[in-house]
């Protein structure tokens, strides 16, 4: 169990309403509560206790899952808190914060999804939904397991405090501090928000092989925009930090910088214009240009796509792909990164998974669905955004390995194109291949030299032929700092992404005509 | 739960805010019931069923304010949830302009029966609804041999929900939407996996897509794909598909907000009564469409809404303006949200339209890209066909569009005569002249 430890955890139950230095809302009904010696960690029966249910109940509800026959069922306990403060007219004058509460219940039969969740966790309701969820399968029943055993999972996300612990007032200062720094620092800034969010996710997963899995994950992000002035030309620019951190994250370091590259973002763009567009080399700046791998080859590369044959990558598992300097990794197993998960939302492991490996494509990246479609083992990519959803193959941490080049050669070799600072969204269509992801800032790079900033670029390729195009990877791989969220099937789920400074030889830029 | 149950539970935790310390309270109670069913390469893929509860409860405390989930509606637990509330928003800010609505903007609601209910909803069975995306799958596999996946899937939800506040307003709502669509995945030769899609919400089970019309769109869509390449960049002339076009009209519309304007985020801050548009563009918000899936006679703080006109013949008559950003800007509240988005239609169609350009480009699907809200600029990718002397002669993809929505919008030429049925946004195929392509 990771995470919290058990006093924590249980303090974050009803006994956290009073023990909290300033309120916090949460819901816990005050029944279920219990007290356990602090510093011990949470175990799987205080997530039974604090879900208020046991082994049999779970196993009950499992047998009406697998009434009509199903192969598989799971069961998806989840109990999150979320909230978010904004800062704006440098004052906090506005937060909101949402509890969620509920289990998910599946079953499945070869490809077959039944899908049905309750708010209402009671043996009763459970099992109304288990019987719905049920109804995908044909006729005859299936046995849930004999017993239940837990499966432990390693903590990739130690926090000091969890954030159900943390008060309202710890928080507005940093707020204030973000605000004041932003409007002190440049005289042309008329506006300025910032906006802190955090959230915490315990669940609980068990399903129909006997294995019991349970996890905290926590999230956190701040994020500064401002908007300044100059000669009657206004710009808005920002910067976030996000991760699965605790409050110990946002050092005193990390508060300046908020402050000072949201503003330094900003006023750059004064100078900027967007460029001609056209095809030409492109340079992606380390860290969040990684969006180029999420959008050119991560969607693409997961199963069920695959599986159904409707991705340009169907057919080219241990086909060279990229030059061989080119090894492209999905991990779940980076420290305090956003897209990090100890355990999948179907009970499976986290790990790295590499997609390419020195530029052959490997493996692609499964839910249990999908890798006993292809009989291989699951890569724990099994993600949902909550109880509500059944699970599908996700991204984690998806990056690039470091590679020969540096990032002065790199720049250097390029006789006319652009440099890709930062970004802000991204789009792949799946079956051709395309996808774009959108530039916020950069610069033009002629004879081998960053010159005049350029920004608001849509730049769009062709997944494989872009991954043919890397011709150079640089040694100063970095994980984005921000907070990428990435949508599919109507479900969002927090990601990162990393890159070390790459060239693509050609690649199409929105921009001006010639 | 019904709307009159929840609107006393509603009431009772209004009470409880008050009696907790807050001087006003609002509080929203809402249900969804839904189904869906995807149908995928012959057999039921996906059925799903969920019934979900919320409740937002939003407090003033002197001059603070705070609003907060939750999905358990148990009054045990809700009043220490409330308690809580208002407790936490003491160590918020002060600031003079949170508050609820004033009274006059509940007053006279407009009182039409908006049709938004279909009464069939009750009647329909798991089977129909199995029945209903089998059919679509169906009859768009018979098609082609060329096809590698379809998926046809349905939906529905019953949505209800009750609005109350300490200052007065109560309101109940309850609707019906009903969804179908198709995805359809085709070879290609030159080695990509085109695909299509149809899809469709209405109100009113009678009148969703018909499977033949999705089946024949979606499948001779993306037959049409195969093949697709970039050319030349270049000025081409570009229609956008009425389906399309919300990307375009969005850009426009979401820096009309008063939280932009006053947040000195928009670029058409102070251009109240200046031309943003060529004249053919005409948005008018209408809340009182009947079967509209946008219409509603309350806005979500209890503002009777009003027939607006936005943007009148390209000039910018009004902002989306709350009662917040309202205040802050010292501008009369109007509703800060959409409901339906109607505009002043063409006389021609959408093939009318591509007839008439000489060379040029019909788009039918953005795929990315981006808006600068603060300055206008755009950038977006798309997909569509290569028309020349009013005829489709290829497909294209991988290319952009670039350059400032005030140009953009000046350089429209026709707007269509074909609303997009299928949205609350019902926006019509537009032609613009001589728009910078980048490609090869």
């Amino acid at each position: 169990m990771a995470g919290m430890t058990r006093r924590d955890f249980v303090k974050a139950g009803a006994k956290g309403m009073a023990l909290a230095a300033v309120p916090l809302i949460f819901k816990v009904d005050p029944l279920r509560a219990f007290t356990t010696p602090p510093g011990e960690k949470a175990q799987l029966t205080d997530y039974y206790t604090h879900f208020g249910v046991d082994e049999s109940k779970i196993k009950e509800v499992m047998a009406a899952a697998l009434s009509r026959g199903g192969d598989y069922c799971d069961l998806y306990f989840q109990h999150s808190l979320g909230s978010v403060i904004v800062l704006e007219d440098n004052i906090v004058s506005r937060a909101s914060t949402s509890v969620d509460f509920g289990v998910g219940i599946r079953v499945v039969e070869g490809q077959q999804t039944g899908y049905s969740f309750t708010e209402e966790i009671t043996p009763e309701a459970m099992k109304k939904a288990a019987r719905t969820a049920a109804n995908i399968a044909g006729e005859s029943g299936n046995q849930p397991p004999l017993a239940l055993s837990y499966h432990e999972t390693p903590n990739y996300y130690p926090i000091e405090t969890p954030w159900e612990e943390v008060g309202i007032d710890q928080k507005i200062p940093l707020l204030q501090k973000i605000n004041d720094q932003v409007v002190a620092m440049d005289s042309r800034v008329v506006k300025s928000q910032v906006y802190f969010l955090d959230g915490s996710k315990h669940i609980l997963v068990a399903n129909s092989e006997g294995r019991a899995v349970c996890d905290y994950q926590p999230s956190a992000r701040i994020i500064a925009r401002c908007t300044a002035e100059q000669n009657g030309r206004k710009e808005r620019g920002g910067f976030d930090l996000a991760g699965r951190r605790g409050i110990e994250f946002f050092t005193p370091r990390n508060i300046d910088r908020l402050a000072s590259e949201t503003v330094r973002r900003t006023v750059s763009l004064f100078e900027a214009a967007m460029p001609e567009g056209g095809e030409m080399e492109v340079v992606l700046a380390a860290g969040s240009s990684g969006i180029l791998l999420h959008e050119a080859i991560g969607h693409g590369m997961e199963a069920d796509f695959n599986r159904k044959g409707t991705s340009i990558f169907a057919d080219k598992i241990g086909k060279k792909v990229a030059e061989p300097f080119v090894s492209i990794v999905d991990s779940g197993t980076d420290e305090n990164i956003r897209g990090s998960i100890n355990v999948d939302d179907e009970c499976n492991d986290s790990q790295v998974t590499h997609l390419v490996q020195d530029g052959v494509l490997t493996t692609y990246l499964h839910d249990r669905m999908s890798a006993q479609h292809y009989g291989v083992a699951p890569t724990g990519n099994g993600r949902r955004q909550s109880f509500r959803y059944p699970p599908l193959p996700r991204m984690r941490n998806t990056y690039m390995l470091p590679g020969p080049h540096t990032k002065d050669e790199t720049i250097a070799s390029v006789k006319k194109g652009i440099y890709c600072e930062s970004f802000s969204n991204g789009q792949v269509d799946i079956g051709a291949g395309d996808f774009t992801f959108y530039v916020k800032s950069g610069n033009l790079i002629e004879d081998g030299k960053l010159t005049r900033p350029v920004k608001d670029v849509n730049l769009i390729g062709n997944g494989p032929d872009c991954l043919t195009k890397v011709v150079m990877v640089a040694d100063d791989f970095e994980l984005a700092e921000g907070g990428w969220t990435c949508g599919k099937g109507g479900q969002s789920v927090p990601v990162s992404l990393g890159l070390p400074t790459i060239k693509v030889s050609s690649i199409t830029v929105g921009g001006v005509a010639k | 739960m019904t709307n009159k149950e929840r609107t006393d539970l509603a009431r009772w935790a209004v009470k409880e805010a008050l009696s907790a310390g807050a001087q006003d309270a609002a509080v929203d109670i809402a249900n969804w019931r839904t189904i869906e069913v995807e149908y995928r390469d012959g057999s039921l893929d996906n059925l799903k069923e969920s019934v979900q509860n919320s409740l937002d409860v939003a407090v003033y405390v002197d001059n603070r304010y705070s609003s907060h989930t939750t999905n358990d509606l148990r009054r045990d637990g809700l009043k220490k949830f409330v308690a809580e509330a208002v407790a936490l928003t003491k160590y918020l800010g002060e600031d003079p302009h949170r508050g609820l609505p004033d009274p006059i903007y509940y007053e006279d609601r407009e009182t039409k029966d908006l049709r938004i209910v279909d009464d069939a909803y009750d009647s329909i069975t798991s089977d129909q609804r199995v029945k209903t995306a089998l059919e679509i799958e169906a009859r768009a596999r018979k098609l082609s041999d060329e096809i590698i996946s379809c998926t046809g899937w349905y939906e529905d939800t019953l949505a209800e929900s009750v609005r109350v506040t300490s200052n007065g307003f109560e309101g109940t709502r309850r609707s019906t939407s009903f969804g179908s669509g198709l995805q359809v995945t085709v070879k290609d030769e030159s080695g990509g996996r085109p695909r299509d899609w149809r899809w469709g919400q209405v109100r009113l089970h009678q009148d969703l897509l018909r499977a033949d019309d999705m089946a024949k769109g979606a499948v001779a869509g993306a037959l049409a794909k195969r093949g697709q390449a970039k050319i030349s960049s270049g000025s081409y002339d570009m229609v956008v598909e009425n389906r399309a076009a919300s990307k375009l009209i969005g850009s426009l519309t979401g820096p009309m907000s008063a939280r932009s304007i006053q947040q000195k985020s928009s670029f058409l801050e102070g251009k109240t009564g200046q031309k943003i548009a060529s004249e053919k563009l005409t948005i008018i918000d209408d809340p009182f469409i009947e079967f509209g899936l946008g219409s509603r006679l309350y806005d979500g703080e209890g503002m009777s809404t009003r027939k607006r006109v936005m943007v009148d013949k390209g000039v910018l008559q009004a902002y989306y303006i709350n009662c917040y950003y309202g205040r802050k800007l010292n501008m009369t509240p109007n509703s800060g949200g959409k409901t339906n988005t109607v505009y002043t239609y063409g006389t021609h169609s959408l093939d009318e339209l591509v007839g008439m350009m000489k060379k040029g480009i019909l788009v039918t699907g953005f795929i990315g890209g981006n808006s600068n809200a603060t300055t206008g600029d755009y950038s977006f990718g798309i997909v569509g066909m290569y028309v020349e002397d009013g005829k489709i002669i290829k497909p294209v993809n991988e290319m952009n569009i670039s350059g400032n929505l005030g140009e953009l919008f000046g350089r429209l030429t026709e707007v269509g005569n074909d609303p997009y049925a299928w949205s609350s946004n019902r926006r019509p195929s537009l032609y613009f002249k001589d728009i910078d392509f980048a490609g090869l």
